[in-house]
């Protein structure tokens, strides 16, 4: 009888394994760890079990399905938009670039917004989805002080939230990034060249930096409130903040100091600058500058530029390490903000006194 | 001296100006249950916590089968199994599934972790709703299966968090008595903590009683009573009924009764309400009460010992609490 219930408990087990394509990513991602001392691999299995569990619960999740519906039907949208009509577009445009799979992801026909548009815009709704409730849920439901009782460093449950939320955002940007390209070859008939696909690869990298961004600072949000819905709102509020009351402010006290026509070419410089530093803490910015550098090689600069800098240059494209050199401080503040967050959340969350619930 | 688990010296905890846990010490040998008792907000659930380090201390040490807790959190948590107050489940996972997550987080490899899951859910009686999802489970099987959820990782020590709130006293009596055969039988030593005094009596070897983050009393529920009570440590009741068939025998008037009762050494009080009485003594006086009435003429209806139980224990202490107040 008992052996029974083990046989049939066990052709269960199996059953609910894990997709296999998980394991895949564990097996190149971070742990591929053979190399190390048996000892240490022991200490990162339970964490290798928490990421396991958590991008199960991603994918099984409703939330996820449904923005990755979202997601891939404004890509596809976008895709079919470009390359029946825009074609032509995609062709005429020769005229001082040949980058034409660059293109699909920045030039549309009008009626959609193109792909990078969609990424900008719904990346930080999905950073928020995916992060917003990642504590507050754990605390709410009484699970966080069993699992805390069990001997795992504290972070690890902070570190696998993040992991698996990552892991999760960069299967779908890839899968997103290869669909597209895929599309454009067929439609197209040539393939892209090399550095067309390693602007690719480095835009969809970026995206996911910028999107981690967004689900760092809701994992925060969910380690600070109790409640899943403050932290979602506070998320999106952060993220509406940013995408329109913060440029209408910044705007207010650009005109303040806007210089008069016959201003010294000084005070315009400082103008410029002002004007230009004022939006670098906006991480949507940051990531509009990053993706236009990348995806656009013919941009040469982000900021502003004096005529004595702009004197003698050949107007031609940027080669690639010249595009990712010119967006760097981006990427690092970008970067640097992430990290932020995530030093906010550990503060909070490491010396917290966990009770069962509430 | 048999081998500590628990050692507890001068810890304190305060919340702003209010002190939660107030320079407690106490220890606990290993294999002992040992029942933490006190009202709500005394501060019962706070200790359990740092003697997890889920909470900082504020001053004072927690060892924890030697080791100390504030220092090695995560070798304690290796030796401790704790069942958190009201505790909560994955619950789009089989009870199975949450039981096998929490092994892995053990550290336990897949397929030992398999067995021995199974093997603990026929033990707290689970395997039949195993694959059902936690969603469906009772408040008792949950607490059920929160109990295989300390047990899968072979604790040598088990803190349990009011486990046996809202359970039916069918519930809890099958729980408390799942709990006893377990330490008994592996020689985990269990750390109790509840407001319910008949549950602590029932399964409980020592008793510490927890009132304002102070550790009132501690001890035998036995010796709890002979330091309380200890002017009248002996009560009997008994009842008392006329002889009418015997005319014969004269017999006494009740007031007689009570006053030759009274009479009887070491008797302090004698309490009667019609025909029941309540004796107060210093030492065992039944037999001595028992011929007494026989032989005024009257029957002995019942007489037993009064056993001072946690209840009177418990009611004591609150007076006196309230008294200092």
């Amino acid at each position: 009888m008992k052996n029974k219930i083990v046989k049939r408990a066990t052709s269960k087990l199996t059953a609910i394994k894990l997709p296999k394509w998980i394991s895949h990513i564990n097996s190149f991602s971070l742990f591929n760890n053979g190399n190390l001392g048996s000892d240490s691999s022991l200490a990162l299995s339970p964490f290798k079990v928490m990421v396991q569990k958590e991008i199960t619960d991603h994918i099984r999740n409703w939330r996820f399905i449904i923005l990755f519906a979202l997601i891939s039907l404004a890509c596809m949208g976008t895709l079919f938009a470009t390359l029946s009509d825009g074609m032509k577009v995609l062709v005429n445009d020769t005229t001082e670039n040949n980058f034409f799979f660059l293109n699909l992801f920045t030039k549309s026909d009008g009626t959609l917004p193109a792909y990078f548009v969609f990424v900008g815009f719904l990346g930080p709704l999905f950073g928020i989805s995916l992060g917003f409730d990642a504590i507050s849920s754990e605390q709410n439901r009484g699970t966080l002080s069993r699992v805390l009782a069990q001997p795992i460093p504290r972070d690890s449950i902070l570190n696998a939230k993040f992991l698996a939320g990552i892991i999760v955002i960069s299967v779908m940007f890839f899968a997103l990034s290869f669909l597209v390209l895929g599309a454009g070859l067929l439609a197209l008939g040539i393939p892209p060249t090399a550095e067309e696909f390693i602007r690719i690869m480095v835009y969809t990298v970026l995206s996911i930096v910028y999107v981690s961004f967004w689900l760092n600072l809701s994992i925060l949000f969910s380690v600070r409130f109790r409640q899943s819905a403050t932290s979602a709102l506070s998320g999106i509020a952060v993220w509406l903040f940013f995408t329109i009351f913060y440029p209408l402010i910044a705007n207010l006290i650009i005109k303040g100091y806007e210089p008069s026509k016959y201003a010294s070419p000084k005070a315009i410089y400082f103008y410029e600058k002002l004007k230009f530093y004022l939006v670098q803490i906006m991480p949507n910015e940051l990531f509009d500058e990053i993706t236009s550098a990348i995806l656009v090689p013919s941009v040469r600069s982000l900021g502003p530029l004096t005529t004595e800098q702009m004197q003698g240059a050949i107007p031609s494209s940027l080669p690639l390490g010249q595009s990712i050199l010119l967006v760097w401080p981006q990427f690092t503040g970008l970067l640097a903000l992430t990290l932020l967050c995530f030093l906010f959340s550990y503060l909070l969350f490491m010396k917290r006194e966990i009770r069962s619930r509430g | 001296m048999a081998e500590k688990s628990i050692e507890i010296n001068g810890l304190t905890k305060k919340y702003g100006q209010h002190v939660a846990v107030d320079n407690l010490t106490l220890s606990i040998d290993k294999g002992e249950i040992f029942g933490l008792l006190g009202p709500n907000g005394a501060g019962k659930s706070t200790t359990i916590l740092m003697l997890l380090g889920l909470t900082e201390v504020d001053s004072g040490s927690v060892k924890v089968c030697g080791i100390d807790t504030t220092r090695h959190p995560l070798e304690v948590k290796r030796k401790v199994g704790y069942l958190p107050e009201d505790v909560g489940f994955y619950n789009d996972y089989t009870g199975l599934q949450n039981l096998l997550y929490v092994a892995r987080l053990n550290n336990i490899p897949l397929e030992q972790a398999q067995k021995t899951a199974l093997r603990t859910l026929a033990e707290v009686g689970l395997e039949e709703e195993m694959d059902k999802k936690v969603a469906s489970y009772s408040r008792g099987m949950r607490q059920r299966l929160g109990l295989a959820d300390v047990l899968i990782k072979n604790p040598e020590v088990i803190i349990l968090d009011e486990p046996t709130l809202g359970l039916d006293p069918e519930g809890v009596k099958k729980f408390l008595q799942l709990i006893v055969e377990l330490s008994r039988k592996k020689g985990i030593t269990v750390l109790f903590s509840s407001h319910h005094l008949h549950q602590v009596q029932q399964l409980c070897d020592r008793v510490g009683i927890f009132v304002k983050g102070k550790l009132l009393a501690e001890g035998k529920i036995s010796s709890l009573a002979e330091q309380l009570f200890s002017k009248n440590t002996f009560t009997l009741e008994g009842g008392i009924t006329p002889m009418d068939e015997n005319p014969n025998q004269a017999s006494d008037s009740l007031e007689e009764v009570v006053n030759k009762m009274k009479r009887i050494k070491e008797v302090s009080l004698v309490e009667v309400d019609k025909d029941h009485f309540v004796v107060e003594s210093k030492k065992d006086v039944s037999a001595e009460l028992s011929r007494l009435i026989v032989n005024s003429g009257y029957g002995l209806a019942y007489l037993s010992k009064k056993k001072y139980g946690l209840d009177d224990i418990y009611h004591q202490y609150f007076q006196e609490e309230e008294k200092r107040i």
